[in-house]
């Protein structure tokens, strides 16, 4: 008797009850159920919401991997125990000592994500009476990659909980919601504990707890010594394999961009929304680079070091190009409509790199754009909508006339 | 011998619980996410607004046959505007650091939705006894809101109620804040207070499902 046939046992055995639907989760997640549909005509298609949020999952992995591997790399580099890596499969870099530190710092980030966040939904479920819901998959893989390393487990736990509960069970679940939960999380830490979320000592592992100590370390992501007005040590090739301090796994843009091509072939995420919203953000950084060469601005001006950016390089610093890949296409809260998709993209690299240069209190702006631009996105699909109907009105007028 | 009628308890209790001015009728929500990020200047709001709800219903009730309906908000509006200033008066000469903290707000208490309403809707058409319950229970269960929203805003938020640091001492790390604690600053923000009232309105409504509007 395989474990297929004991889970539809025990499901057949709640059926009813109010534990059902955390039991019909568990079976359904591992196994098709042996139900089938009786009557009316049905479409078959293999990409069922579970399958689309796994391949979401399967383009994450490697940016998962890599963050590992970047923690032990930026704790080690920072105290001075190896040498810089050079190119991307350096030694240094890869070595089982990065990756055992980064596993023991970032393993208990998703398994709090996983354990807590699911458990809402089941608990949500149950109270309810609905099916679990697979929304949650992604959202739990998303949440470890976007926090700072040294993120304290209780505060990552209570944004969990506020998240899912705030930002999507009360508006009736996965589907419902009206912001990204992800970005939900992020934004309540952002908040609430903004000293653990932003500063030169929360990027590194271990810079938190050297503060004080003669060998203390410390290492500010490059869009927080831009918004400071210094430069950065860092080289374009490190940039974009990824080599430097920031959020867990939006560092390199090497494996994002490959996670991006990923789930544009499978269609799963939107070609529209990452290509526009890569076009407004450099479209925006052309037009501040064009503010700095008119030199409307000099260089004693706050904004100088961060509108002197290359345009294309807002692309490899900071999580702009992780939250386009991978949240700003959201299917739920991105705009439905393809000219929708084209505007909400667009806005999310305009706001996104403004947010950056004018507001350095908030050094990575890509999370309030696509917050902001989720609220938008059905009031952009309303008037797209509303256009459409117009100009096919019009059509039958000059055709009946 | 009892108090109050059974009639003229439920004035009392009634937006206390099941037609709460914030949490039902959704008035008065502006100064309710204004200042309530400390318990202190929940609790003074409170009271103002019981002492302006309170005497106001009594004087439109006793006017209510002599003034004409044409100008009647104009009156209403010179009434609450009377006594606003009053109260302002009164806090400044004997709270004044209070004072500056609510600042503008005491003074916005005349756009407070559930003033007009009260007058518009029962004072003008009762009795000035039952009106002055009226306006007291409507206060009353404006107030209660307000309290419990500041209760949990300055706990989570600053750590401390009535500025008493009851978690502990979060620069010297004592109490909760040895283990790590810290106090959540969005507790601090707006945002989190309508956040707070939502829930509130939440739990209400899942206690007594007959609250649940059809729509």
């Amino acid at each position: 008797m395989g474990l297929k046939h004991k889970l539809h046992r025990l499901k057949e055995k709640y059926k009813g009850k109010k534990m059902a639907p955390a039991f019909n989760a568990l079976h359904t997640f591992l196994y098709l159920p042996n139900l089938t549909t009786h009557s009316g005509g049905h479409i078959r298609a293999a990409d069922d919401l579970k399958r689309t949020m796994n391949i979401v999952i399967m383009a994450l992995l490697p940016c998962l991997i890599f963050g590992i591997y970047n923690a032990g790399y930026q704790h080690y580099l920072a105290l001075g125990d190896i040498q810089a890596a050079t190119g991307f499969f350096s030694p240094e870099f890869w070595s089982m000592e990065n990756f055992s530190l980064g596993a023991w710092k970032v393993l208990p980030l998703v398994l709090i994500s996983y354990g807590v966040g699911l458990g809402v939904e089941f608990l949500f479920a149950v109270i309810k009476g609905h099916e679990v819901e697979e929304g949650y998959l992604v959202t739990g893989m998303l949440v470890p990659l976007i926090v700072p390393i040294d993120i304290p487990l209780w505060m990552l736990t209570v944004a969990v909980i506020f998240g899912v509960v705030i930002g999507k069970e009360v508006f009736g679940g996965t589907g419902m919601n009206i912001l990204n939960p992800a970005l939900t999380i992020r934004a309540f830490l952002f908040f609430a504990y903004p000293t653990w979320m932003s500063g030169d000592k929360v990027w590194v592992s271990g810079a938190v707890e050297s503060i004080g100590q003669p060998d203390a370390i410390s290492g500010e992501t490059i869009l927080g010594s831009l918004a400071q007005g210094n430069s950065f040590g860092y080289d374009i090739m490190d940039m974009f394999y990824g080599f430097i301090p920031g959020s867990v796994g939006e560092t390199s843009t090497l494996l994002i961009l490959l996670g991006g091509l990923f789930l544009i072939f499978t269609k799963i995420g939107s070609w529209r929304i990452m290509l526009s919203s890569v076009l407004g953000a450099l479209g925006m950084g052309l037009i501040f680079n064009g503010v700095i060469s008119a030199e409307w601005i000099g260089e004693n001006s706050k904004f100088f070091s961060l509108m002197n950016t290359e345009f294309w390089q807002h692309l490899l610093i900071g999580g702009l190009a992780f939250g386009i890949v991978y949240m700003a296409t959201d299917p739920v809260t991105a705009s439905q409509t393809n000219k929708g998709k084209w505007i909400y993209g667009i806005m999310i690299g305009v706001l996104s790199v403004t947010i950056r240069v004018f507001n350095p209190a908030y050094p990575e702006g890509v999370m309030l754009a696509i917050l902001l631009m989720n609220v938008f996105a059905p009031t952009i699909d309303h008037y797209v909508l509303q256009g459409n109907i117009k100009k096919r009105a019009k059509r039958i007028k000059v055709k009946t006339i | 011998m009892r108090l109050l009628s059974k009639k003229d308890s439920r004035l009392i209790l009634d937006p206390l619980a099941d037609n709460n001015p914030i949490t039902i009728q959704v008035l008065g929500v502006c100064s309710a996410l204004a200042i309530t990020a400390q318990l202190k200047p929940s609790i003074v709001m409170a009271i103002s607004v019981i002492f302006v709800l309170g005497i106001g219903n009594v004087v439109i009730s006793l006017l209510r046959n002599i003034i004409p309906s044409k100008i009647r908000i104009i009156v209403q509006l010179i009434i609450v505007a009377a006594l606003v200033i009053m109260v302002d008066q009164v806090l400044k000469a004997f709270a004044y650091t209070l004072s500056k903290e609510l600042s503008v707000f005491i003074g916005l208490i005349i756009t407070n939705c559930i003033i007009m309403g009260r007058f518009e809707a029962f004072a003008l058409g009762n009795g000035p006894w039952r009106s002055f319950l009226d306006g007291v229970g409507n206060a009353l269960g404006y107030g209660v809101i307000l309290i419990i929203v500041g209760f949990f805003r300055e706990l989570l938020g600053s750590g401390t109620l009535f500025g008493f640091k009851v978690l502990g001492d979060s620069v010297e790390k004592t109490g909760l804040y040895a283990i790590g604690y810290e106090n959540n600053g969005f507790m601090v923000l707006p945002p989190m207070a309508l956040i707070v009232v939502g829930i509130i309105i939440w739990v209400q409504r899942s206690r007594n499902k007959e609250l649940i509007e059809e729509h």
